[in-house]
């Protein structure tokens, strides 16, 4: 199954599996479109579309985070080739998401939503997160990368503090029940581990 | 050492030549396979985001205890827009079946609300018993149109079917040291899923001051829209208290006890910061992780935005006098 997995894959294959996932990663939209022109959104449908959107930020959060360890561990590199797509359906998620907490949540009441980003830590760390991505995902050009050289790699090393603002977010917001934010809190500490392991306690000789 | 035989192949797994020669198409359809079902698989136990949210949304509402009531019509909330029968019964914060509030109308079903009994016990004349069919005889059954505010910033308006709390108190008899009265949930493993979980400290337990308890607003509902209580919103019978946040209304009561002194309800223990004792609905004290002053009003749809929440859920004009000279801050 991994020797399957291992071989890069051609252009056209390439070119095949990434149209797939674009239309992966689109399908939590739609979803949300469906659900909602069927009236299907539960009966909050504010907060269903937040969590959702939410959700699904982090989850391709975590899809990107999740390519370099798999390279580390199996020594599979060719989804590399996808991860700019995924982490720019992750900002998309996230614009989608403060959108929804803004319109349709705060109705654009600017004196609410001030107050509620200065009291409430939650909301903060949230935000501060996405402010975060917004040059992550302006530098993600190639031609951004080319004038950016050694520096887009430190830069998008922000990606990991916006890894643990996120989880934080989740958690802090959770009523009683955490157990949805420790299982991603875990999966990204896993994934830390990892690279920590093969960068600092594993020789580079492979 | 033994060399290899070609007969040591089992033909069942020789890779056919077609499949062989399709290796390529086979990477394409297994790594897209691969991608949904782990999407799929892990957000699967998940109620609020996986597939299973959508089949619950799908899921028409079944009240398995649909006996109408007889009652009789008050003119307490009329007038409002009344919540539909499919929110009230669908978006319930039911911890004893699950943490998503989609999760008690599908893991309630099997719940069996009758025979039920409710036992009296603490600072009462005597320990005592009473049936639901009892109950039901205390008072005649009444209407009553309340806003409901859950702490976490929504609201409905439901039409309760119940009696005045008051007098089942009275029928209580609590003796001259009773100043609280506790109510206590049903905590059944076998029935209620959610109770193998450490959440909560089990069993769910409310309480009200006496005066509280008393006040001709509290009662004690076994009914919504004209019918008996569905499981997943408190069957056999449930507190209301609508100047309070949802969570003071204890569901699927089995024991009344009577106290002398302010007992420690469940989300008093859970988080002694965020869940007072009194809980009263106030836009001006915040949740230390939210805001109180507004709320979403269930069914108003996507881009209805919020309402402003008012001091008492509304109902300060009747329930006032009883916090006269009590710092609603330090005893939020």
């Amino acid at each position: 199954m991994i020797s399957l997995f291992k071989r890069a894959p051609t252009k056209r294959q390439l070119l095949f599996i990434r149209n797939t996932f674009f239309l992966v990663c689109l399908t939590p939209l739609l979803r949300l479109v469906f659900l909602g022109f069927e009236d299907h959104l539960t009966a909050n449908p504010v907060e269903f579309v937040e969590r959702s959107t939410g959700f699904w930020t982090l989850f391709t959060l975590l899809v990107t985070l999740t390519i370099s360890p798999v390279r580390l561990l199996i020594g599979v590199a060719w989804p590399i080739q996808l991860r700019r797509m995924i982490g720019l359906f992750m900002f998309f998620y996230a614009c989608l998401h403060i959108t929804t907490y803004l319109w349709l949540d705060h109705s654009f009441f600017w004196p609410d939503i001030s107050h509620d980003i200065l009291k409430h830590p939650y909301v903060l760390v949230g935000l501060t997160a996405f402010v975060l991505t917004i040059p992550l995902a302006l530098s993600s050009t190639n031609s951004m990368m080319k004038r950016l050289g050694g520096r887009w790699k430190k830069l998008h090393r922000l990606i990991y503090i916006i890894a643990i603002l996120g989880i934080v977010h989740f958690w802090w917001l959770v009523k009683k029940d955490i157990r949805e934010p420790l299982f991603y809190g875990s999966f990204l500490f896993t994934l830390l581990v990892i690279r920590i392991h093969f960068h600092y306690l594993k020789p580079k000789n492979h | 050492m033994r060399i290899l035989n070609k007969q040591d192949i089992a033909s069942s797994q020789i890779t056919p030549k077609e499949v062989f020669d399709d290796r390529r198409a086979f990477i394409q359809k297994a790594s897209a396979c691969i991608t949904v079902s782990a999407m799929v698989s892990l957000v699967q136990p998940f109620q609020v985001f996986g597939a299973s949210a959508s089949e619950n949304a799908l899921s028409k509402p079944v009240n398995l205890n649909p006996m109408s009531l007889k009652y009789s019509k008050t003119s307490y909330g009329v007038g409002e827009k009344q919540t539909s029968y499919n929110d009230i019964t669908t978006y319930n914060n039911y911890y004893e079946f699950g943490t998503s509030k989609s999760e008690p109308a599908v893991n309630a079903k099997l719940f069996k609300p009758h025979p039920w009994t409710v036992s009296i016990a603490g600072e009462v004349k005597k320990s005592k018993t009473i049936s639901i069919e009892d109950l039901y005889k205390l008072a005649p059954l009444e209407e009553r149109i309340y806003r409901m505010r859950c702490v976490e910033g929504w609201s409905m308006v439901v039409p309760w079917v119940g009696i005045p709390l008051a007098q089942l108190i009275k029928w209580a008899e609590p003796n001259s040291n009773a100043k609280y009265v506790e109510f206590i949930s049903l905590a059944d493993p076998q029935q209620m899923s959610g109770v193998n979980l450490p959440i909560l400290d089990w069993p769910y337990t409310e309480a009200l001051r006496l005066d509280e308890a008393m006040h001709p607003l509290a009662i004690m509902a076994v009914g919504v829209y004209g019918e008996q209580l569905p499981n997943q919103n408190g069957a056999p019978m449930r507190l209301v208290v609508p100047w309070k946040y949802g969570f003071k209304g204890a569901k699927s009561i089995v024991k009344i006890r009577f106290t002398e002194k302010m007992p420690q309800t469940t989300w008093m223990k859970a988080g002694p910061d965020e869940y007072g004792f009194y809980a009263n609905v106030n836009p001006l004290v915040e949740h230390p992780r939210w805001s109180q002053a507004t709320e979403k009003r269930i069914g108003s749809g996507l881009f209805s935005g919020r309402i402003k929440t008012e001091m008492f859920n509304g109902y300060a004009e009747q329930v006032g006098q009883m916090y006269a000279g009590l710092d609603l801050r330090k005893n939020f």
